[in-house]
């Protein structure tokens, strides 16, 4: 795990950091925290909540007659995690697993149960404060760009983050979609 | 002070569920005419402790119900009572009638009189009736319940109640005391608060209040000191009649489900009888699961396994501290001391969840006595192996489909006495339940000494349904298979027994969900057994280990029949597609696992790969892997919980090497092979 900084338990040390946060910006309390990661040149923000661990790219068992884009199951301290490849899921090119390679594990809400899956992505960059205001909704691009997992987007330092709605990642519509595909 | 009885009630559920099944059994083996006294006392003290229980936690309607069945129980115990038949049947409705209580109770349901107000009239009819012919051994019991017209009891009583001040500290509740008064009467009760301190004095755990209580209802002196028995000498306590005041509003609630005219009370315990049916069906489907009791020293037996592994992870800590070659066999001893530790402490926590079948057989004596009377036939019921022992999920899961097989012995196996002494057999007939241990496995056998089963009657119905062509002769093991098939049924009628055609299917798919099999053999004149194969525990599976290209699956090992080397055996294809294997002179279709999973491999010929031939729901077929790599248990673990079902796999498990593997679903996948 060289490169790969385990920053176990984020959401549990969000306390230290909202506090040192709070030092630098007058009204924290309001915004909301996100980490966010790379993913083909673009940045891309998560609820830092759902966030449970970040770990880095480790071989996982290929699951048959799964979307492609399921790369595999994965041994999580004994419970069996799904690992989505975000770069597939978006429909971007491939690249080769590196060092920076990361698998950001979330979880979500499906349904009426707590899954737990873990999300491929390129690299992990940072964790921001963004204010309320600051999110603006997404745009409509029409069918040719994949944006159903896009709740809004910040500004922070001229640079746009795109917020994902993780929730919507396997959602129950896209579990029974994946159901249907296979059958 | 208010004690938390919560954490209490929960128990007072479980032993009061314990005694219930006690109870029964107790009934159950109460010899009509000749009593044993010892079971006789344990279904009483079963009834005393539920009726002692109940009242604590406020259950009035428990407590004033259990009260007559004692009464009725004590009279058999101290013999002014016969047993009969009779009373043997009235009191195991009034258990079932409990345990219906119980449970609304436990799941926080309203329990009302009027629910069990019937059934209390039969025992108490039952009870009047003994007054009226018995010569009144002991009229003392008699007088107790409140049926009877009795003409010692008073119309109204008052109590003045004044305990000592530490009385809760030998654990009694005044309000306990005086709900259960509430259960012989009307209550009317006023607190004395005179002694009641400042509150800069007030101790919180002594009593300083004292009660004068009237009490309405034909309720004899004996039975108001009984509700005070163990707070007698820690109180002042007087207990007085009031004279003479004859009121009509004063029958006590009790009394009036008794008294009250039939006409009314039909129509009432129709409800009622809904009423519980419907709150056991929605108790049982929301709570299975509470707890289980686990013997002392299987703890210790863990505690001493625990303290072993601590030991040996010591000992190669520190030889990991500087370790040098020459260590290696230090260290290999000391993995395999690791290894040996971690296999008992799994055992040990598996046999934790395990429990005698007993569990399981438990409701089947009951049963047979029921549908034996309704039916008019004689049965004995013996069980041998009750104390061979499986996972409780397993025990839990099981029961319904034993219940299902021993009502078909009963129904369709045995015949009616008088059919039975004209074929030579004795009249009363044998059901025999069986448990024991077999491999891995366990096995429960339901053997009935019956007609066995009619093929020919099996054979026509299977040609009507269309199941078999009627120029076909299938063998006998194939008639026997049309059993497990959905709709068919050999009933003539259709009772409320058997005969819907539903049964042997879900019967077959109940135990295959627990990834157990049923068989049945039947010898026409003698019997029929079923035999049921179920595996230990739900939460291991011994495994192959299968590589399929550069992937590895586990194959269940109770699936595989025999494993083959694709090299030198003869190979057959059917319209070009379909392959075939030659296999102890049958044809078993070959599934090439690596076109079911699509993965990457090399052997693609059916010659360099190997056949392991599986069987699952009575098909057969071959699987077609590069290598067999070994046997081991797995745990095995849900992929659902965080993904979904996947087609042909049961789960996943992880291997040594902290991998995921994913564990075979041998029918899933034969089904799966059909599709395409």
């Amino acid at each position: 795990m060289s490169a790969s900084t385990q920053i176990e338990n984020v959401a549990g040390s969000k306390a230290g950091e909202l506090a040192l946060v709070g030092s630098e910006l007058t009204d924290s309390d309001s915004g909301q925290q996100f980490l966010t990661f790379m993913l083909a040149g673009e940045e891309y923000g998560v609820d830092i909540l759902k966030v449970q661990e970040i770990k880095g790219w480790t071989p996982v068992t290929r699951v048959p007659n799964t979307p492609e884009y399921v790369r595999g199951v994965l041994n999580l301290r004994g419970t069996i995690v799904p690992v989505v490849d975000m770069r597939m899921r978006f429909s971007l090119e491939q690249i080769e697993y590196n060092a920076t390679t990361v698998i950001i594990v979330l979880s979500v809400r499906s349904g009426n149960a707590d899954r737990v899956i873990g999300v491929v992505v390129d690299a992990v960059s940072d964790v921001l404060n963004v204010e309320e205001s600051d999110i603006k909704p997404a745009p409509d691009f029409g069918v040719k760009v994949k944006i159903e997992f896009v709740s809004g987007l910040a500004t922070v330092d001229d640079h746009m983050v795109m917020l994902l709605d993780v929730d919507k990642l396997l959602t129950e519509t896209e579990l029974s979609e994946l159901e249907a595909a296979s059958e | 002070m208010s004690l938390d009885l919560s954490r209490f009630r929960k128990s007072f559920f479980e032993e009061s569920f314990e005694g219930l099944e006690a109870m029964e059994s107790g009934l159950l083996h109460l010899d009509v005419g000749q009593a044993d006294p010892e079971s006789i006392n344990n279904v009483f003290r079963a009834a005393h402790s539920i009726k002692g229980g109940s009242g604590m936690f406020g259950l009035d309607v428990v407590t004033s119900f259990t009260h007559v069945m004692e009464t009725l129980l004590d009279q058999m115990r101290d013999g002014s009572r016969k047993v009969t038949q009779d009373v043997v049947d009235v009191l195991l409705g009034s258990v079932d009638r409990l345990r219906d209580l119980l449970e609304a109770g436990r799941d926080g349901g309203e329990l009302a009189p009027e629910d069990v107000a019937d059934q209390q009239n039969k025992l108490e009819a039952l009870l009047g009736h003994t007054g009226a012919t018995t010569a009144n051994a002991d009229s003392n019991d008699v007088q107790v319940t409140e049926a009877q017209k009795d003409h010692i009891s008073h119309a109204a009583w008052t109590i003045s109640f004044y305990p000592q001040v530490d009385m809760f500290r030998t654990g009694n509740d005044p309000l306990r005391i005086i709900r259960e008064l509430g259960c012989l009467g009307k209550l009317q009760v006023e607190a004395d608060l005179l002694q009641l301190p400042e509150l800069s004095q007030l101790d919180p755990e002594q009593c300083y209040l004292g009660w004068s209580i009237r009490l309405d209802g034909k309720v004899d002196r004996e039975a108001i000191e009984e509700v005070f028995v163990w707070v007698a000498g820690d109180c002042k306590l007087e207990i007085s009649p009031v004279e003479a005041e004859k009121t009509a509003q004063t029958v006590s609630p009790l009394a009036g489900s008794v008294v009250g005219a039939n006409g009314e009370l039909v129509g009432n315990r129709r409800v009622g009888d809904r009423r519980t049916s419907d709150r056991r069906k929605s108790g049982s489907t929301a709570k299975e699961t509470t707890s289980i009791r686990v013997d002392i020293d299987k703890v210790d037996e863990i505690i001493n396994q625990v303290g072993e592994l601590v030991i040996t992870q010591a000992m190669l800590s520190t030889l990991g501290e500087d370790f040098e070659m020459e260590k290696i066999q230090a260290l290999r001893s000391g993995l395999g001391e690791l290894e040996r530790n971690s296999r008992d402490l799994q055992e040990s926590v598996m046999r934790m969840r395990m429990l005698p079948i007993s569990y399981a057989f438990n409701r089947l004596p009951r049963m047979v006595h029921d549908l034996s009377a309704k039916l008019g036939k004689k049965v004995q019921l013996d069980i041998t192996g009750e104390t061979t022992e499986l996972d409780k999920t397993v025990i839990e899961k099981i029961g319904d489909p034993l219940v299902h097989l021993v009502r078909n012995s009963l129904d369709h196996g045995l015949e009616m006495p008088q059919e039975r002494v004209g074929a030579g057999k004795p009249e009363t007939g044998v059901i025999m339940l069986n448990a024991y241990h077999q491999g891995g496995n366990i096995i429960v056998e339901v053997n009935d000494d019956g007609r066995g089963l009619d093929e020919a009657k099996i054979l026509k119905k299977a040609v009507q349904q269309g199941m078999v062509a009627a120029d076909v002769k299938p063998s006998r093991e194939q008639i026997h298979e049309f059993l497990f098939v959905p709709g068919l049924s050999t009933a003539e009628e259709v009772s409320d027994v058997s005969g819907r055609g539903v049964g042997m299917d879900v019967v077959r798919r109940n135990i295959q969900s627990l990834g157990g099999t049923v068989e049945v053999y039947s010898e026409e004149g003698q019997g029929t057994t079923f035999k049921v194969r179920l595996p230990l525990t739900l939460a291991i599976v011994d495994g192959q280990s299968v590589a399929v290209g550069e992937e590895y699956y586990i194959i269940p090992l109770i699936s595989i029949i025999e494993s083959l080397q694709g090299r030198g055996q003869t190979f057959n294809k059917v319209a070009g597609k379909g392959e075939l294997v030659k296999f102890r002179d049958q044809y078993v279709p070959i599934i090439r696992l690596y076109e079911i999973f699509d993965a990457q491999t090399q052997a693609r010929q059916l010659e360099d790969g190997l056949m392991v031939i599986v069987e699952g729901e009575g098909r057969m077929a071959a699987f077609m892997v590069d290598e067999l790599l070994g046997q081991q248990q797995v745990v095995i673990k849900s992929l659902e919980q965080n993904f979904r079902r996947i087609d042909g796999v049961s789960g996943a498990t992880i291997l040594g090497n902290g991998s995921v593997a994913l564990i075979l679903d041998v029918p899933g996948l034969i089904r799966l092979a059909h599709q395409r």
